[in-house]
């Protein structure tokens, strides 16, 4: 009894969320007279869609570009938040404390506050139009440098100690030690990263003007500005071309991220 | 010769009988500040990034809000308050900040709420479940855009599906976009679908971490599922509760993509949510001054929530 009110509740949840994505999908494969005619599956399914947005926007182009962004930021902001971990983890000197609270505090900076003298900076630095504007921004992040720093305490001071006996410099013990241990913090943080990056609309929208660089989620914004009069059906084959990395990222991390997450969030 | 000697000594203070039997270090002032050294190196590029991309343009932004500027960012004029005079007296910045309280209030309950339901059904042990909470965490893989694309379409007037199913309901249609008050709300629930994916992982790792005997006793004592609700999960939650309302409430302040695909601020500024309006001001109207002033009132809101929450909320959070 218990148990079926339960899967009734969820099923009907989860088809009121995932409807929308279900719609886009489905609707992708629409012909334009099945748009019109306010259909909720097609009657008639076609690839024509995706053929067609293939030929209107160079979205593959932006999916590139969105890959590239979305890597170099996290590989960038695990190296530049585990090494600043591993000095709040282990390396004490007097003074840690202040430099600890230095990091908590870009926390209360909302980074849209920043983001004016931030687009000068970039132009002024010729960054405009440049992958570096996209990535090297977002490589050092408080919130990685907790997580990590969370884990990296928990390895055992013996483990420290072996190591130094054993004559290992700091940085030999980070990588051969440190890292290999956390290394599920690592994946949390990553996936972490790679979909906020990934995701990212107001800053690309700031530091890209043409196409050389520009990610797919601005390209889905020009895309539907420019054929949502007319192609529905296109823009939502764009859409489930944007969403399908994320979403498979998601599927295979979940568990992952909410573990991690849950365990940065609380401790 | 004698007699001198036999005077008194004078007496050793202790500085001097430490420096008399110190051995002297090994240790050089090089090997002294090998930590300082490490730490600096290891902390080089986070202080400098956040130097180049926090600090500095917080304090710039300070620094513009008191200027007038040319269409390039550079400062012209010292204006004083000016900016923020302006700021005050304009109508349009007042409706933007009417409508930000009145977007938050209407996002953030709801999507604590939906998030911790879903969480609660998830968070039972049935086959199958994986599959549900894979579901109900998807929209965290969804982008601000892609989302908001596909809300626009299903808000369309004519084509879109839910004036359609309203249709088949026999109820008339909802101009959700074009209304000034629907588009609020239209944005709200674009916006609190998106949040969800987020809460719902977060708030079902909160649960999963409360330990099993609490409920089993309590079902030992014949409590009911409402009364362990209230008695055990929400205060064995409230750590991560508050978690969740906290960073729900700074994403709140910060939603752009949704306003800038659904309405462009519109319709007449019923949608024009403060990141959007520093957007605007800044960058299509090229007035950073003013813009500036805003991005500083809207660091001191944020900053001043975020420590009325800790303050007050705080309290209230139950910690193992």
């Amino acid at each position: 009894m218990r148990k079926s009110l339960l899967y009734t509740l969820l099923t009907i949840s989860a088809l009121v969320m995932f409807f929308p994505i279900l719609y886009a999908f489905s609707v992708s494969f629409m012909t334009s007279e099945d748009i019109a005619n306010r259909q909720i599956v097609p009657t008639n399914p076609t690839l024509a869609n995706y053929y067609d947005v293939l030929q209107s926007v160079p979205i593959l182009h932006y999916l590139m570009n969105s890959f590239i962004v979305a890597s170099t930021a996290t590989l960038g902001m695990l190296i530049v938040s585990s090494l600043a971990a591993f000095i709040f983890a282990f390396i004490p000197f007097r003074g840690r404390q202040a430099v600890f609270l230095l990091f908590i505090s870009t926390l209360l900076i909302p980074w849209e506050a920043t983001m004016i003298p931030n687009f000068l900076t970039i132009q002024s630095l010729g960054w405009m139009n440049n992958y570096l504007a996209l990535t090297v921004p977002f490589f050092a992040l408080a919130f990685g440098t907790f997580l990590l720093r969370q884990h990296f305490k928990t390895v055992p001071m013996e483990l420290y100690e072996a190591s130094r006996v054993e004559g290992l410099s700091h940085f030999q013990f980070f990588y051969k030690v440190v890292v290999p241990y956390a290394k599920t913090s690592f994946v949390t943080l990553g996936i972490f990263g790679f979909l906020t990056t990934w995701n990212m609309y107001l800053w690309p929208l700031l530091v890209t003007t043409n196409d050389t660089v520009r990610t797919v989620q601005i390209g889905l914004r020009r895309l539907q500005a420019d054929e949502v009069a007319t192609n529905w059906g296109l823009v939502m084959a764009g859409v489930i071309l944007v969403i399908v990395p994320t979403l498979i990222l998601l599927a295979a991390g979940q568990k992952q991220l909410q573990k991690g997450l849950t365990k940065g969030a609380v401790k | 010769m004698k007699q001198a000697e036999e005077l008194p000594r004078r007496v050793e203070t202790v500085d001097e009988a430490v420096k008399r039997y110190r051995i002297p270090s090994s240790r050089s002032f090089w090997q002294k500040t090998v930590n300082y050294r490490t730490a600096l190196l290891y902390l080089l590029p986070s202080l400098l990034l956040f130097g180049v991309f926090m600090f500095y343009p917080m304090f710039y932004s300070l620094y513009l809000s008191f200027f007038f500027t040319d269409a390039q960012g550079d400062p012209t004029t010292f204006v004083g308050f000016e900016n923020y005079a302006y700021l005050w007296e304009s109508a349009s910045f007042r409706r933007s900040v009417l409508v930000t309280i009145i977007f938050v209030l209407l996002t953030v309950p709801a999507s604590v709420i939906l998030a911790l339901f879903l969480a609660l059904l998830a968070n039972e042990k049935l086959r199958g479940i994986g599959w549900y909470r894979t579901i109900f965490a998807s929209t965290l893989g969804m982008s601000v855009a892609a989302s908001a694309v596909i809300w626009l379409f299903m808000f369309h007037p004519t084509t879109g599906v839910l004036n359609a199913a309203l249709q088949a309901l026999q109820l008339p249609a909802v101009s959700w976009l074009q209304d000034s008050t629907m588009a609020l709300i239209s944005i709200s629930i674009t916006t609190i679908w998106m949040n969800t994916g987020f809460s719902f992982l977060i708030l079902l790792g909160g649960l999963q971490n409360i330990d099993e005997h609490l409920y089993e006793s309590a079902r030992i004592d014949g409590a009911g599922y409402f009364y362990q609700l209230r008695r055990i999960t929400v205060p064995m939650l409230s750590p991560t509760l508050f978690f969740i309302i906290t960073i729900t409430f700074i994403n709140a302040f910060q939603s752009f993509g949704q306003v800038d695909i659904l309405t462009g601020g519109g319709p007449a500024e019923a949608t024009n949510l403060i990141i959007y309006s520093i957007y605007r001001e800044a960058f299509i109207y090229y007035q950073f001054g003013p813009a500036s002033a805003m991005a500083i009132v809207l660091f001191a809101a944020v900053l001043l929530l975020t420590l009325l929450q800790f303050k007050f909320g705080e309290r209230k959070v139950h910690y193992q």
